[in-house]
């Protein structure tokens, strides 16, 4: 099996793995429990708590677990948007987003629009790229959050995130309400600087899977002094901020995943040969596979992201057909998603949809090797050819 | 998301390709919407007198559902009289094939109206040839 849908989820580094199994049935105590195997629990939680942080750079008690990315993106939209509401009734607080958000961010923002907040759809260009300027010029008087994602999922673009959070900090300054920055960071983690003071961000999502850590679990970096409303509600876990049960074999797993990414020297080397793995992949692709687009931002890129259109096939059939010959890939087009619109990521970057139904992505990780890409290499051609030959467009 | 028989026919799918001169073709779906399915037959008749489709070939630009339907159509309309092909409902394709997701069930209908384009081109060429 040739896995590379490292942005899908990703296996779990066998370090973690061996970090978490004490947690399920020698310390399996719940943390918040006041006998012996709750403090070991919670003594666990908090390393892990202060792991992050130390990742992050924030303080420990500014990261809250959640259940991974989806809950976190909906937490930081909703969460905040309804403490200002609850301030003053009267208020119609806008919020921006961009057009080429995950559904854990649009979602939220949809459903807040019908409950009457005013929220702005910001466009890209056609590299899925956010211009700053535009970010600026959309921001009102009643602007309370800006939600803008550090990389995408589909054509791992890199978003301006300092940039961006420079001109709030100077808008800011302007004003008497202050504007929150989030960001999702899920796809960013593993790779890029996370550092949430030089990010000038209020909120940041992660999520573990996405960085060899284990399914379920995930934090939301809430600042010091955000107003915020929980949106899980029961037992007053985390400050009363997120109720529910400590995860804590899933938080231990978050935590020694996050330490590895700590130790600079051995991600930057590994980050240098995801990156040229993924330069050979898409050189090698478009010399062997007419009418190949790669689409996304080429120079600001995750290093594992390769994301292509093969005009005159689709996505689905190409990823079923690389799936039989055991290789693992993911596609934007409309039949994966459960609709019948292709990725709005793409339709957002003004691809045409015909063109749009064709787009599959590989995205290389941390346990890839050369031979990985090189069976792809040759696998891949012969199947853009054999559909292409099948379709009554020729 | 699949069965084992909508991947079986979608990885090896039957009467792939195109008949030379085909008595009837149907063209339908468009590519903005993902789908595209061309279907040929070509007609004879049998001992009774009757028309049946001697050979039904398809070319298709989709997903595995919209192959796979392709496929399972044309082994089910292949042999069969054009009055009893016409009897092949819509959604009998996906029925055949043992079900398909419910985004997908579009794909059976797409099938289905493709045999009935390329029926109705074959009748109205027929008319013109016997004028």
């Amino acid at each position: 099996m040739i896995y590379l849908d490292n942005a899908a989820t990703t296996k779990i580094d066998p370090k973690v793995k061996k970090t978490m199994e004490p947690y399920f049935f020698e310390f399996f105590g719940n943390a918040s429990s006041l006998h012996f195997g709750g403090l070991k629990a919670r003594q666990a939680v908090d390393e892990a708590q202060a792991k992050i942080a130390d990742f992050l750079r924030c303080q420990a008690k500014e990261v809250y677990f959640t259940s991974g990315a989806t809950e976190s993106d909906n937490w930081a939209i909703l969460g905040l948007t309804r403490a200002f509401k609850r301030q003053k009734n009267d208020f119609k607080p806008h919020i921006i987003i961009s057009q080429i958000e995950h559904d854990a961010i649009l979602a939220p923002a949809k459903e807040l629009q019908r409950e009457g907040v005013e929220v702005t759809f910001l466009a890209v260009d056609k590299n899925g790229l956010v211009d700053v300027k535009k970010v600026s010029q959309a921001i009102k008087s009643n602007t309370i959050l800006v939600s803008i994602m550090y990389a995408n999922n589909e054509i791992g673009t890199v978003q301006p995130i300092k940039e961006i959070g420079k001109i709030i900090k100077e808008e800011n300054k302007k004003r008497k309400n202050k504007i929150y920055f989030h960001t999702d960071a899920t796809q960013a983690v593993a790779c890029l600087d996370c550092n949430v003071e030089k990010l000038g961000v209020d909120l940041l999502s992660l999520s573990a899977h996405k960085i060899y850590g284990p399914k379920g679990v995930g934090i939301l970096y809430i600042k010091n002094g955000t107003p915020i409303e929980p949106i899980m509600l029961g037992g007053g876990q985390q400050n009363n901020k997120r109720s529910g049960t400590y995860n804590v074999a899933g938080i231990v797993g978050l935590g020694r995943a996050v330490e590895l990414l700590l130790n600079k020297k051995v991600i930057n080397l590994e980050v240098k040969k995801i990156k040229q793995l993924r330069d050979y992949l898409v050189k090698e692709i478009k010399n062997k596979i007419p009418r190949t687009i790669v689409t996304g931002d080429i120079k600001n890129r995750l290093p594992g992201n390769a994301s292509f259109i093969f005009a005159g096939a689709e996505g689905e059939s190409i990823l079923l057909m690389l799936s039989n010959t055991g290789i693992a890939v993911s596609t934007g087009s409309a039949c994966s998603s459960g609709s019948l619109a292709p990725s709005h990521v793409l339709v957002a970057m003004g691809v045409k949809p015909e063109l749009a139904h064709g787009s599959i992505r590989v995205s290389i990780g941390r346990f890839n090797t050369k031979k990985d890409i090189d069976i792809i290499i040759k696998k891949l051609p012969p199947i853009i050819e054999r559909l292409r030959k099948m379709s009554p467009l020729q | 998301m699949y069965n084992e028989k909508v991947l079986k026919h979608f990885s090896n799918p039957s009467n792939q390709g195109e008949i030379k001169n085909a008595d009837g073709v149907g063209l339908v779906g468009n590519p903005t919407c993902g789908d595209m399915m061309r279907i040929f037959i070509s007609v004879s008749k049998n001992k009774k007198g009757e028309e049946i489709i001697k050979d039904i070939k398809f070319q298709t630009l989709g997903c595995g559902a919209a192959i796979a339907t392709s496929s399972m159509l044309t082994e089910m309309a292949k042999g069969k009289t054009i009055a009893e092909a016409e009897k092949i409902g819509k959604l009998q394709i996906a029925e055949e094939l043992g079900g398909l997701p419910a985004v997908k069930m579009h794909c059976s209908v797409l099938a289905h109206e493709g045999l009935g384009e390329a029926i109705k081109d074959y009748r109205s060429k027929n008319k013109k040839l016997k004028k």
